[in-house]
């Protein structure tokens, strides 16, 4: 099969060798130790870790080689000492979802956005800037979403205490 | 002189015998003008006459011209008073049976719910006159007068049968539906007057649907009238006597009845108001009272599309088959006409809103031709010595 | 491009604003819409009226009182919403549910699915001018409001899932009235499409419009009826089975048309297939024991790691992305609407619109706020 065809039904072990064989140490495979999740164990989920710099090339490569169309969500955390973005893939023909977490400085926190790959990241890359605070560069349009304009602060940073919540 | 008793002065006499008196025919409201005066006016100047005995006011009280001057006010009275009531008896109606086909009771006060329009109009009447800002103060207010003023006129001129109608113009069915006719331009008025994007564009909506349901409309009629050989409405009833228009004209009696209900701006023709969109449409600037008149005139002129539905084609106030008339001609007018609202509330119980676009080509290309060609039958079979 | 010669004022394409307040957004929510004349240019949605801050929420509460709080994400369809959650809430604590409990979720999750579809015809008829559709549908809504009732207590924010199970067990009457319901809806559903699929008004209305393509609508990331209507052939329920979705046999109905009328077809056999697949969990159910249990017995903190779970929720897929560091809270919960995404598609879907056909194409969407916004 040519280099760059695209496979319409990768089963796991395919995207895995596969994305083994084009990034190599970038993409860390997280193992699943879960007994008793109908998913895993019928081969349905698989979670990369990776760097962002590597993260945009990596969407490509999903969307274009390996078929996975559609994105479900793109999320954020804000682990205090980093922040990270989640992104969620699926493809229509197996039913599987890839799961791609990039680590994110604190002082540094842009990230290149996949709303050119996947036109459905754009109200999520909104909203986790607004509510985090992760600047995802070549957007097309970084504004608050959910919030008021007005706004100036990150309400889902870990920093903005809820009332009620002890301070530290 | 003895004591005048006061039958001297209220005498019930004939009004025919009247020497001003203006109809060819008897006329029930004129009569029924007449007796209240002679009973009002009369009593006063027996009265006068009881104080003054002799004096000239009295007699001038219940002299000819006198009587006839009060006689024609009270009867327009009594002519706008039973069109009300006629009226606010079809608002009951559709919001009974809409209730009914949606699975609910509809009205509630009164016996079988026939007061809850009259306790809606107080409440409405009790609302605060709220008025913008920003709008064209005299189109605004003379916009409404006037929808409201031409549905009313036209309501009113519509015969309940020979002897109930307020004049018997040579042309008088063209009268009426230039009155109806006349909407469209206060519609734009109005819409224009607001100062609302949502109202004017909702205002061109509505005149452009109702300009385009008119021609068909006109059309038919015309194939009426030449089957009649009158403009007369009594000349057009009587000339149904031995068969409804109905029967010859059955495409112009469907085509008709889908033009009356776009006329009257009603669902599934009611893009004007079209509450889902534009909100109220033409009518959002216009609260409180202003939106009850408008909704009445709006009855009003549902009304006389089906008044103009019943005396073009199903014969007026006569009975089918040749029965001819009746004691109570009114009486069988107004149980046709609330038969055709019957079908004008179902339409809109079932059949969702059309949107402009195709509105316009059911108007243009299908009811125009059809109407077109109505036409030609009546001019054929009329040539042919069919009727 | 018409413009007046002295100032250089645009005068034909205008920004119309519909909302916030406004009859058919069945919620609080913003389209602003440029148009010239009748036809729509281009379309961008304001959300974010009814955002409280859910998901930061939840980083206060322990895991068992998130139920109840899931439920009032979308407030139409609430089984579904807490059902996800316990799901991942689950997949966290690595359990695997009792079958009585599976098949009990499926007939809630079902009977949700049509209570919330048949909120959405009613809607949609209200939007098109046609009242007695309204009144029909929320007539049969509740009779299924009364099913919930009698399982668990509340007509609409149910909390009736629990992590490790459901709350109770369903009452002894309860089979049987599920299925007089579900008999006579199948038969009453026919009256509703007489008034529907039959009136070519209707149909006039929604077909031809909002022509979507297949790679489109897998771009925009539009889940749900309104990308089966589309011909895009994924349902979670069938292509990553939980609860007992795979024992279980059912269509998903997908139309290759791809305009508002497929989307609005799709939807309404979707009904009649919840209708199918209530009647064989029953069956199902009455293989299994009536002492079996319903629920297990859980710990209340969760081990930590990262763990996601998705459903088909009747708007569309629905996602729940849970970080937990081994305490009572979670440390994160994100939550993935559907119609937050298929919403941010409103330029795609008006395109080449008229303004009289945005309630029929928003409609499609099926709009819940309390899901969009969270």
């Amino acid at each position: 099969m040519p280099d760059d065809a695209m496979i319409e039904a990768p089963t796991k072990t395919d995207v895995e060798a596969l994305i083994k064989g084009k990034f190599g140490s970038k993409a860390v495979f997280r193992q699943t130790t879960k007994k008793n999740s109908k998913a895993d164990n019928e081969g349905r989920r698989l979670y990369i870790d990776t760097d962002r710099d590597t993260l945009y090339e990596l969407c490509q490569y999903v969307h274009d080689r390996l078929n996975f169309e559609h994105i479900i969500a793109v999320t954020g955390v804000d682990w205090v000492d980093h922040m990270q973005t989640v992104y969620h893939i699926t493809n229509y023909l197996t039913g599987m979802v890839v799961e791609i977490t990039t680590d994110i400085p604190n002082d540094d926190p842009h990230v290149r956005s996949v709303s050119d790959i996947w036109e459905g990241a754009n109200w999520h890359e909104r909203e986790a800037y607004e509510l985090f605070g992760i600047i995802f560069d070549n957007h097309p349009k970084l504004e608050r979403l959910l919030t008021p304009k007005s706004y100036e602060f990150y309400p889902f940073r870990k920093s903005y205490k809820l009332r009620g919540q002890p301070d530290e | 002189m003895g004591y005048d008793s006061i039958l001297n002065w209220v005498t019930f006499d004939n009004p025919v015998n009247n020497a001003f008196y203006p109809f060819e025919v008897y006329n029930v409201p004129y009569d029924i003008g007449a007796k209240l005066w002679e009973l009002l006016g009369g009593t006063i100047a027996w009265l006068i006459n009881l104080l003054i005995p002799g004096n000239g006011l009295s007699t001038w009280l219940v002299s000819d011209a006198v009587v006839n001057a009060f006689a024609i006010i009270l009867m327009v009275v009594v002519i706008f008073a039973v069109g009300f009531i006629v009226n606010l008896t079809m608002i009951w109606q559709e919001r009974k049976v809409m209730g009914r086909g949606m699975d609910r009771r509809g009205t509630k006060i009164g016996p079988l719910g026939y007061l809850q329009c009259l306790g809606d109009g107080l409440k409405t009447f009790m609302k605060e006159n709220v008025v913008p800002k920003s709008i064209d103060k005299k189109i605004y207010w003379w916009a409404l007068a006037l929808i409201i003023g031409t549905a009313v006129l036209a309501a009113c001129m519509i015969p309940l049968s020979d002897r109930w109608f307020i004049m018997d113009y040579h042309a008088g069915i063209l009268m009426v539906y230039a009155l109806f006719a006349l909407a469209p331009f206060f519609i734009l008025g109005a819409s224009w007057a607001q100062n609302n994007k949502y109202s004017m564009m909702a205002g061109f909506r509505a005149a452009e649907l109702m300009i385009s349901y008119e021609i068909p409309m006109l059309i038919l009629m015309t194939a009426v009238i030449l089957q009649t050989g009158s403009f007369n409405i009594n000349s057009i009833v009587n000339a149904q006597s031995e068969m409804w228009f109905m029967v010859p004209q059955i495409i112009g009696f469907f085509t008709f009845f889908v033009c009356a209900v776009a006329e009257s701006e009603r669902s599934p023709f009611d893009l004007a108001e079209a509450e889902s969109e534009l909100v109220e449409g033409w009518q959002t600037e216009y609260a409180g009272m202003k939106w009850g008149l408008i909704m009445l005139g709006d009855y009003f002129r549902g009304y006389v599309c089906c008044g103009l539905i019943v005396i073009l084609y199903m014969g007026g106030w006569l009975l089918p088959f040749g029965y001819g008339g009746t004691a109570v001609p009114e009486l069988v007018f107004l149980a046709k006409i609330f038969a055709v609202f019957f079908f004008f509330i179902m339409a809109r119980l079932a059949i969702p809103r059309v949107r402009i676009d195709q509105i316009l080509n059911v108007g243009w290309k299908v009811l125009m031709p059809l109407s077109v060609i109505n036409l030609l039958l009546v001019v054929v079979m009329q040539t042919g010595g069919l009727i | 491009m018409s413009e007046l010669s002295r100032t250089g004022y645009q005068t034909d394409k205008m920004w119309v604003t519909m909302g916030p307040q406004h009859p058919f957004s069945h919620g609080l929510w913003t389209l602003r819409i440029k148009v010239d004349g009748e036809y729509i240019l281009d379309a961008e949605p304001e959300v974010g009226y009814l955002h409280r801050g859910w998901e930061k929420e939840c980083e206060n509460r322990t895991y068992a009182k998130i139920i109840p709080m899931a439920d009032r994400l979308c407030y139409s369809a609430s089984m579904t919403w807490s059902h996800l959650y316990c799901k991942v809430a689950e997949e966290a604590l690595d359990i695997e549910l009792p079958e009585r409990a599976q098949y009990l979720r499926v007939i809630a999750d079902e009977i949700c699915r049509i209570q919330s579809h048949l909120m959405w015809l009613a809607a949609l008829g209200t939007d098109l001018g046609n009242l007695t559709i309204f009144l029909w549908c929320l007539r049969e809504r509740e009779f299924f409001l009364d099913l919930n009732v009698r399982l668990c207590g509340q007509r609409l924010t149910t909390n009736y899932p629990r992590i490790g199970g459901v709350r109770n067990d369903m009452p002894y009457y309860f089979e049987r009235d599920c299925m007089r319901v579900v008999d006579r809806f199948e038969n009453s559903l026919w009256d509703i499409i007489n008034l529907t699929d039959e009136s070519s008004v209707f149909v006039s209305r929604l077909k031809g419009i909002s022509y979507l393509t297949k790679k489109q609508v897998a771009n925009l990331g539009i889940t749900g009826p309104a990308m089966r209507g589309c011909g895009v052939d994924y349902d979670v329920r069938r292509d990553d089975p939980y609860a007992a979705y795979d024992k279980l046999d059912f269509e998903v109905p997908v139309l290759k048309d791809g305009d508002a009328y497929a989307r609005y077809r799709v939807r309404v056999e979707e009904m009649f297939q919840s209708c199918e697949i209530i009647r064989q969990a029953f069956n199902a159910l009455q293989k299994i024991p009536k002492t079996a249990p319903y629920r297990l017995k859980v710990s209340k903190n969760i081990p930590a790691g990262t763990h996601m779970a998705h459903i088909e929720d009747p708007r569309g897929d629905a996602l729940m992305y849970l970080v937990s560091d081994g305490s009572g809270s979670p440390y994160r919960l994100k939550v993935r609407s559907p119609v937050f995404v298929n919403v941010s598609a409103s330029k795609a879907m008006l395109d080449g619109c008229r303004i009289a056909d945005i309630p029929a194409v928003m409609a499609m969407i099926d709009m819940c706020l309390g899901e969009t916004d969270r």
